[in-house]
């Protein structure tokens, strides 16, 4: 940031005047349109990482002890003659979480739609430290391998649980992984890292780098939720942090934080990481909110139902969400007295959601609804989101949650939040911002096979779950068949394996519209989708520098079929028709001369 | 959109707070420091509940009057660091130096201090593993005398001032960097930020160990 690009003039960022080498463009930018461009990247390769480790668990519950297709190319230690392993297992299940929760979902939430969206949305030409946001991405790859690595190193990959509960995961002797489970520790804190970079950098941005006239309360439900989001990274990954480096410290050392032998807490480690692990859920699920508040408006052609109460409910679900960590813990030997207050907290947290899902009904309610696949991704997220929501409370119950606890309600339940809330909300985002992004529109009609076949077969393979779960199905299990009340579920297993291929290979779909939407798409104008928001106003992609002057914001995100204008949208930096006096523009600064360089 | 920091921004048209990016950023990374310090406190709080027999009276392993004198001097390395920024905002160059000089060396000593506090209580049998931990005891060097506390107080002891340690090597090498651009006169009465956004970390170094001091030595 320097004077004259506040001064509007922005003489050093026209794209004739900028013009950085190959290296400088794609690989070392601190531009943060390519940043989030080279997260979208990175973000989806680990997904598909993740995707083929799930695939290996579902063959095995599906098909348990049968030989993997394709399986004779992975080492005996893993899968010898293309049968897992038990230990192998433990890995996969253990790293499929921790892939997808780290490295796809969360780069994909802040590291894509943070960096892309919130200066754009804010008017900012980039973000507060461009090379703070250069680092943090640069992180996450490095961090990725590592992870990656720790699959060929002796043992093999950490096998205690993405939550890696100590004992198990404090000492090797338990599940025959040293150096794999110090690898997942390293990587993990490595990653947070880029975490609390990336969240510096949005906090300042979004509190210091608003266009005049961009108020708090006309800041656009996404970069908000970014903005809450932002928050709870900055405060809660250093927690992780924390317990990680004293759980290597346990792995190293010798020191015994969580290890048993030595009077360390194994409980310690649950309070450590759940503290930090209920903020990562809202984590998960506040951007998605946010995207999703953005596209349903926009193609809704109505203003949101609501907008204060979405930010105040987005602001309350992460207040609450430092209070329910316990909720995770009511079969761990806690204390049940802290136990009722912790469902207590729990419980309240469903009052906001429920607003904000009331709210995108109110929105959607009696609106000229275009069923374009954004919106369809859109709505699959908020009734997927209910189901998802509803499933919690049965685990936020202490009684009921005794019951369930760590079988495959629990399962179905966070993917219900996980893949039916967060995936399909990022799909929304990723067919609703691809022509911001890339210049080019998706290609509709697949986007649309894409959706209707994702939303089938995605409920086809984790509704079921919360069947398997009443009947006792324990989450993490390598064979159920060898309990003989499981056994009569081994049919309904296969169901949903059968099923959660075809999900997965549906996918395929959406690879090929993305990657063949890069060079053949449609080209996009501005505002393809006549929305309001200040991104939409620029070139597709925007230039370096985003705004040709910084604009002025005169009204909020959300004004559709607005009856002072004649199109049925009207953007954030359209003056109203008479200047000044408008009651449209109260709370505007009057917008002065731009003092010169 | 590499010169990030270049010079101070006329913010008073736009809605933002009225304080220069770097300022803010700092701020909100010190919130995050805040939480890294809070889960090794907490961590320790809650372990030194559930097995006071792991702990000491104070004063019985680790050496106090020593800790509490490079305490006074970390201390004094606040006031000499707040001079350095008083200095450049009158445009006192030499004062900025010699300032920033006396900051570098007694935040120097107190890591040497420290480490040579380490050294001893490793050779007393005061370490953070299991296996290895046989605590004598302040001054204590005959054979066969019997391990006081648990490895517990060994492990928080070193988790949480060693993490101390390390952020205050990084404000030392922090604060290099801001002596050698003073060296070349990069800070003027109008643009001091780097004096002050190293200051905003050193003097929140200092009140972490005043926290740490208190917790870990004195209670």
């Amino acid at each position: 940031m320097t004077t004259n690009t506040i001064a509007g003039t922005h003489t050093g960022h026209t794209e004739e005047h900028h013009n950085p080498g190959f290296i400088k463009t794609y690989l070392f930018s601190t531009d943060h349109k390519m940043i989030a461009r080279q997260f979208l990247f990175v973000s989806l390769f680990f997904l598909l990482v993740g995707g083929i480790l799930a695939g290996m668990v579902r063959w095995q519950l599906g098909f348990p002890g049968e030989p993997m297709p394709g399986g004779n190319l992975l080492p005996d230690t893993m899968a010898p003659g293309g049968i897992i392993l038990p230990e192998f297992y433990n890995s996969l299940v253990t790293m499929h979480a921790t892939f997808m929760v780290f490295f796809a979902l969360m780069p994909m939430l802040a590291g894509v739609f943070g960096n892309l969206l919130i200066p754009l949305q804010i008017g900012a030409d980039d973000m507060a430290f461009p090379r703070l946001n250069m680092l943090s991405f640069w992180i996450t790859p490095v961090a990725g391998i590592v992870m990656l690595s720790s699959f060929f190193v002796e043992g093999g990959a950490a096998g205690a649980g993405w939550t890696s509960y100590a004992p198990l995961s404090a000492s090797g002797e338990w599940t025959g992984v040293y150096l794999g489970q110090q690898l997942w520790l390293i990587s993990l804190i490595i990653v947070g890292f880029s975490s609390i970079t990336g969240a510096i950098n949005y906090v300042s941005t979004v509190i210091n780098m608003r266009a005049p006239g961009m108020t708090w309360f006309r800041i656009p439900l996404a970069t908000w939720s970014l903005f809450i989001t932002a928050w709870l990274l900055l405060l809660a990954v250093p927690i992780l942090t924390g317990g990680l480096i004293l759980l290597l410290f346990d792995q190293t050392i010798g020191t015994a934080f969580f290890r048993t032998e030595g009077s360390g807490e194994p409980l310690l480690w649950q309070h450590i990481f759940w503290f930090f692990g209920h903020p990562e859920v809202y984590i998960l699920i506040l951007p998605a909110m946010g995207l999703v508040s953005d596209i349903i408006p926009c193609r809704s052609r109505k203003p949101i139902f609501g907008y204060h109460s979405m930010v105040l409910a987005l602001v309350t679900i992460a207040f609450l969400g430092w209070v329910v960590w316990g909720h995770h813990m009511f079969q761990s030997g806690m204390n049940p007295m802290l136990g009722m207050s912790f469902m207590v907290t729990t419980v309240l947290i469903a009052v906001p959601s429920a607003i904000k899902t009331f709210n995108w009904l109110g929105t959607l309610w009696r609106g000229d609804i275009h069923f374009d696949t954004p919106l369809l991704h859109a709505v699959a997220f908020v009734s997927l989101f209910i189901i998802g929501g509803l499933s919690g409370i049965f685990m936020a119950s202490a009684p009921v949650d005794i019951y369930i606890h760590d079988t495959y309600f629990i399962v179905a339940h966070l993917h219900y939040v996980l893949v039916g809330g967060t995936l399909f909300g990022i799909f929304a985002g990723i067919t609703f911002w691809y022509p911001k992004m890339f210049g080019r529109m998706m290609h509709e009609g697949l986007g649309k096979i894409h959706w209707i076949l994702s939303f089938i077969f995605y409920n086809l393979t984790f509704f079921p779950m919360h069947n398997l779960g009443v009947q006792g199905m324990m989450r993490r299990i390598y064979d159920p068949n060898q309990y003989e009340f499981l056994q009569a579920l081994q049919p309904m297993n296969t169901f949903i394996s059968y099923n959660m291929f075809i999900f997965a290979g549906v996918q395929v779909i959406f690879a090929f519209n993305f990657l063949w939407s890069l060079k053949k798409g449609k080209k996009a104008d501005n505002n393809p989708w006549k929305s309001n928001t200040l991104e939409w106003t620029v070139p597709s992609p925007p230039p370096h520098g985003n705004f040709p002057e910084i604009p002025m914001v005169y009204r909020g995100p959300y004004e559709y079929s607005h009856p002072d204008t004649e199109e049925d949208f009207y953007p954030q930096d359209v003056p109203p028709p008479t200047s000044g006096s408008e009651g449209y523009s109260f709370g505007a600064p009057t917008p002065e001369p731009v003092p010169g360089d | 959109m590499n010169h990030a920091a270049t010079a101070p921004v006329d913010r008073s048209y736009m809605p933002g707070m009225k304080v220069d990016n770097l300022k803010l950023g700092m701020w909100v990374f010190l919130l995050s420091e805040v939480m890294f310090f809070t889960a090794l406190i907490g961590s320790y709080i809650i372990l030194r509940y559930a097995h006071p027999d792991h702990w000491t009276e104070p004063g019985v392993i680790l050496n106090v009057p020593l800790t509490a004198l490079n305490t006074f001097f970390l201390i004094c390395s606040s006031v000499t660091m707040v001079k350095a920024f008083a200095a450049i905002q009158q445009g006192n160059q030499k004062g900025l130096k010699l300032w920033l000089l006396a900051t570098i060396l007694i935040g120097t000593l107190f890591v040497g201090i420290q480490v040579y506090e380490y050294n001893i209580l490793g050779s007393e049998g005061f370490v953070p593993a299991v296996e290895n931990y046989h605590a004598v005891g302040r001054g204590h060097h005959e054979a066969g005398a019997p391990s006081l506390g648990g490895p517990l107080y060994g492990a928080t002891f070193y988790s949480m001032t060693g993490f101390h340690g390390a952020h205050v090597s990084l404000g030392v090498l922090a604060l290099w960097f801001v002596f050698i651009k003073a060296m070349r006169g990069g800070y003027t009465k109008e643009d001091n930020r780097g004096v002050e956004i190293v200051g905003l970390y050193w003097h929140f170094v200092d009140l972490v160990w005043i926290i740490l001091f208190t917790i870990v030595y004195l209670i």
